[in-house]
């Protein structure tokens, strides 16, 4: 062990090996598998057959009648905005109380901001399954928000509110489970702002709307946008927050992958999904590295 | 000129103050922690109805302990934690070391892309993808098959406090041990393995949290015998709610909790020793 290799380059390799090994071995070649099996026929009860197909693509617009024509059909379609309206709302939700929050917290002194943001960070490392199963006490039948109702009488035995089973269930969810990611990065970059510059503001005679609106928020912005996307990304390919709190009518792209490869046993269908999952992320992540290349092309000058 | 000057810090002060941002900060931290106390409280429910308080009792947690399935599960849990830990952070601790002390070479940023891969790739695709792999190439090590998947998306979160610690070390101890000719495997273990130990300490913590939390990926991956905790709730709260799943995720709060602020305290001394 005392003699490691003299080549820097050699040594270098040998020591990435490892991980990258790891992650292109389980990782990248998994998902390389996915994208081959999306344009490939499925086989019943699952698995693939090796001939090229798009039907799982077509799948999701179409139902192939009995005359074997092709009939729209919007029942992929209403999962797939769903998915994008539940992590958009998500993503607003989290902004709206993130932001003051974020803000607050920048304001206090060193060591309250420090606890502060323990405090956000330790629910954030506790397990989503757990998290989201504590809505369930609280949503449910006879949960934490019914029970008054039921009793004072407005509701009967058998009544309930429907607040479980919803979207409106799947958004809170959600907001509860990604809202530190929102917090976070706009804390970060809050806590870098320079004050003066808001004072700078003031002593010119902005009023506080033109102060936040022209100075904190241009400024916090990488924060902003970084928070959005970390809200939203997760949001969008969720499983466990549509799963336990929508139910099975208000399916997710997350839950509907789950369901191809667990249930329905349509492989090319499901990878086709999680295509476009993926590939939705990517595009997310595409716009946020563009606009972080101009945020700091803009702090250079 | 005086009153003017004693009257500006004043006026500064209260221009960045927001009135009610302090309410909306507490009932934010209410949002955040009223559901788990929620479940924590239920936990020490004594019906076997969740929702339905009918006194204090501590049953459903010697109901927990003594459950052979859930001890399995949670057995299972730490062994795959402890061991995907190991793994993801000794390959994390070499990855960054190449990374931060190798110089610069052609793919830098490309291989920075695939350490970091798992954390932008959604968790349910990796899951179905580890899945078709796992089945098609007909790798069945049992709890093994769990290891490596576990590795796999452990490893960017070891990697990244391992390389912000080694981005903020001053080299020029290395440098002088050098000097001192020290051979390169002296200057390793004697200079920087131990001013990087609260790096590594770190991911490691971040990966054993990770895979203790890790529900979706596990779901998908884990054959029959192998269920880990999380697995094992979620089977619970399919077949129907009772204060025993209230204890078991009280448990496992905790135990995440611990590690966390733990972590906190780690973190928090820089290289050079001194607390933040």
């Amino acid at each position: 062990m005392a003699n490691l290799p003299s080549n820097p380059a050699l040594r270098r390799t040998l020591s990435l090996a490892p991980a990258l090994g790891i992650i292109g071995i389980f990782m990248l070649i998994p998902v390389g598998i996915i994208a081959v099996f999306s344009f490939l026929e499925a086989k019943s009860f699952g698995g693939v057959v090796w001939s090229f197909s798009t039907d799982a693509y077509v799948q999701l617009l179409y139902e192939r009648a009995l005359d074997d024509s092709l009939i729209l059909s919007p029942g992929y379609l209403i999962i797939i905005w769903r998915s994008f309206l539940l992590a958009g709302i998500a993503m607003l939700c989290c902004l709206v109380v993130g932001f003051p929050v974020a803000y607050f917290i920048s304001r206090q002194p060193l060591q309250h901001r420090n606890m502060w943001i323990l405090l956000i960070t330790i629910p954030f490392w506790t397990n989503q399954l757990v998290r989201t199963f504590a809505w369930i006490i609280i949503l449910g039948r006879n949960g934490i928000i019914e029970a008054p109702f039921h009793w004072v009488g407005i509701l009967g035995s058998d009544d309930t509110l429907g607040l479980m089973y919803s979207n409106f269930a799947i958004a809170v969810g959600l907001t509860y489970t990604f809202i530190p990611l929102m917090v976070l990065p706009i804390y970060a970059s809050l806590e870098k702002l320079d004050f003066t510059l808001v004072e700078a503001a003031a002593d010119l005679y902005s009023s506080k709307w033109e102060a936040f609106s022209k100075v904190i928020i241009p400024l916090s912005k990488p924060g902003i946008i970084a928070g959005c996307l970390l809200v939203f990304i997760p949001s969008l390919g969720a499983f466990i927050q549509p799963d336990l709190l929508g139910g099975g009518k208000n399916m997710m792209l997350g839950t509907l992958v789950q369901f191809q490869f667990s249930t329905a046993r349509n492989w090319p269908f499901g990878a086709a999904i999680a295509m476009i999952l993926l590939a939705a992320v990517v595009i997310f992540l595409m716009i946020y590295a563009r606009a972080a290349r101009g945020q700091q092309k803009m702090e250079l000058h | 000129m005086a009153a003017i000057e004693h009257s500006k810090p004043k006026k500064r002060r209260a221009f960045g103050e927001v009135p009610g941002l302090g309410a909306l900060a507490i009932a934010f931290m209410m949002f955040l922690y009223l559901p788990i106390l929620v479940l924590v409280v239920y936990s020490f429910n004594a019906g076997n109805i969740v929702m339905v308080w009918t006194g204090f009792s501590t049953d459903w947690y010697a109901r927990a302990f003594a459950n052979e399935d859930i001890r399995k599960a949670a057995i299972n849990s730490l062994v795959v934690a402890t061991s995907a830990t190991a793994i993801a952070t000794t390959c994390a601790t070499l990855a960054a070391l190449a990374l931060a002390r190798g110089g610069s070479f052609k793919g830098k940023g490309a291989t920075v892309g695939v350490i970091t891969l798992p954390l932008m790739v959604p968790e349910i695709v990796t899951a179905v993808a580890m899945l078709v792999f796992f089945s098609n190439i007909g790798l069945n090590f049992g709890l093994g098959n769990v290891i490596l998947a576990h590795v796999t998306f452990c490893i960017p979160f070891a990697f990244m406090p391992i390389r912000a610690r080694l981005d903020g070390m001053d080299t020029t101890l290395e440098q002088a041990s050098r000097d001192l000719y020290a051979s390169d495997w002296e200057t390793f273990r004697l200079v920087t393995l131990p001013q990087l130990m609260p790096g590594v300490l770190a991911g490691a913590m971040l990966s054993f949290v990770i895979s203790m939390d890790d529900f979706i990926i596990t779901l998908m991956v884990a054959g029959a015998g192998d269920t880990t905790l999380p697995v094992y709730i979620y089977s619970m709260i399919r077949q129907g709610i009772t204060p025993e799943i209230n204890a078991v995720s009280s448990i496992l709060l905790l135990f995440s909790i611990v590690l966390v602020t733990a972590y906190w305290f780690v973190t928090r001394t820089k290289p050079d020793g001194k607390n933040r």
